[in-house]
């Protein structure tokens, strides 16, 4: 009783003592995770975008009690998505770049880890900070993980005149905040699963810069006026993932996940996938993801008049909708004697079509509101393909 | 959240100490099955953190992805 009176409702004191009282269990082994470097290609192209671009991700262990790793990426983006075709507008293209570093360390058979990363475009500046500590007890058999990461974002917006950017202003400030657990058990010899829960806690300006709603007007025509969204929101999430080896070498895996927040969003994904080995040399692996949400509260395609009320949306992303995603994947293991300190080697590619269908955002392109009239646009939906080719090298 | 994250904390107290009679029921030399790289929950590290900045971008839900989570300048 007086610990639960001593922690109260303050989720940094509340943090602060599970850390604790995970650092002190007792605790039988931890590994750092292996040495090795991967160099990636990404594609996204759907929904009138395409984004590409490298990402490289080298880690590498000191004198066997630390390993830091360092990861950059970036997005490159151009097209038209239907926010942009909405507006009349038919082109756009941005740079994303993003840089990270971390480390782990290895002590009393407890793994601590600290890392920063920054997110840079012309409109956006992310930077945040990530610590977490895990360990492995009851005979290496369950593994008890915290995490807490901080971001701070400065969020610009870009003004154009005659097609190109005459200036960049900034909009506001987002701080993001999450806190999370992690409890990974041994089954059986062939069973594990994992149960993950986190909460995010953003405040700030959150919404896009550039996104606007549409209302109606009295004379039945159309005006479009920025969104506004809350300054705070809140959200949890809680996963279970299951991975089963089956009766031959191949292995099951299994997740769930549940979502809801401040904003009245309840969403939920699971996902099948099916990892089979043929040979020595392959690795092949299918899966299907669905996920389902329900709108903002805030939400809505088309709103009655100007300011119809404190918080406006039409983002997509705030509406309801549901996506599925079927995904292969295939590696083959490199045979190589060149170089001897490479352990092994592999070439990897995968490959994932994604389907999005809303159930309350309008395409309201010129030409479908032109077809059909305000508000009585077709539901839109696109597709999209995810492409991943990477050369993974372990040493 | 804070009610889970609490529980969680009193939860691990009578583990403290070793207070705990419950034992292990998978040795270390039973989990040849389990050591299995196809038995990772993720095996890929650069890529599993793309595909999980793809959903995050596109779904409203973020949080709880298991590895390779983290704030992205992703809005």
């Amino acid at each position: 009783m007086a610990v639960t009176e001593f922690l109260g409702r303050n989720p940094l004191r509340i943090f602060a003592f599970a850390l604790l009282t995970l650092m002190s269990l007792q605790s039988v082994a931890a590994v750092l995770p292996e040495d090795r470097a991967d160099v990636l290609y990404h594609r996204y192209e759907g929904g009138g975008i395409t984004i590409d671009g490298p990402s490289v991700l080298v880690r590498k262990q000191f004198k066997d009690t630390v390993s830091a790793w360092g990861n950059y990426y970036t997005d490159n983006i151009s097209g038209a998505s239907i926010d942009l075709l909405s507006r009349g507008s038919t082109y756009y293209e941005e740079h994303r770049t993003e840089a990270s570093v971390g480390f782990d360390y290895l002590h009393d058979r407890t793994v601590l880890s600290l890392s920063h990363t920054n997110s840079s475009e012309r409109d956006y500046e992310a930077n945040s900070y990530a610590f977490a500590v895990s360990q492995d007890f009851f005979g290496d058999m369950t593994t008890l993980s915290l995490n807490y990461s901080q971001g701070n974002d400065e969020v610009r917006q870009n003004i154009y005149e005659n097609g190109s950017i005459a200036e960049t202003i900034k909009r506001g400030d987002a701080k993001h905040q999450r806190f999370g657990l992690g409890l990974t058990q041994v089954l059986t010899e062939k069973w594990i699963m994992a149960f993950n829960a986190e909460s995010v806690v953003d405040e700030g300006f959150l919404n896009n810069p550039y996104r606007s709603v549409r209302y109606l007007l009295p004379d039945g025509g159309v005006g479009n006026q920025p969104e506004v969204y809350p300054e705070t929101r809140n959200s949890d999430a809680f996963a279970l993932r299951s991975m089963y080896y089956l009766p031959y070498r191949a292995a099951l895996r299994l997740e769930y996940r549940t979502y809801f927040d401040s904003w009245d969003i309840n969403a939920d994904n699971w996902e099948i996938r099916y990892i089979h080995p043929y040979g020595d040399e392959w690795t092949f692996e299918i899966k299907y993801r669905a996920y389902s949400q329900s709108q903002a509260e805030f939400f809505n395609d088309l709103f009655p008049y100007e300011d119809a009320q404190n918080f406006l949306a039409r983002d997509k992303e705030m509406s309801a909708y549901s996506d599925t995603t079927f995904g292969l994947g295939v590696t083959y293991e490199l045979k190589q004697t060149f170089f001897s300190w490479i352990d092994k080697s592999t070439l990897n590619f995968y490959w994932d079509y994604m389907s999005f269908d809303y159930e309350n955002f309008r395409a309201n392109t010129p030409e479908n509101t032109a077809e059909y009239g305000v508000g009585n646009e077709p539901f839109y939906q696109f597709d999209a393909n995810v492409l991943r080719l990477f050369l993974s090298i372990n040493y | 959240m804070l009610r889970l994250i609490r529980c969680f904390a009193l939860t691990l107290l009578p583990f403290v100490g070793g207070a705990c009679s419950v034992q292990p029921w998978v040795q270390s030399h039973e989990r040849g099955y389990l050591a299995d790289p196809i038995m990772a929950f993720e095996q890929h590290p650069a890529s599993t953190r793309y595909i999980n900045h793809v959903y995050e971008a596109r779904e409203a839900a973020r949080g709880a992805e298991g590895s390779a989570g983290g704030g992205c300048g992703c809005n």
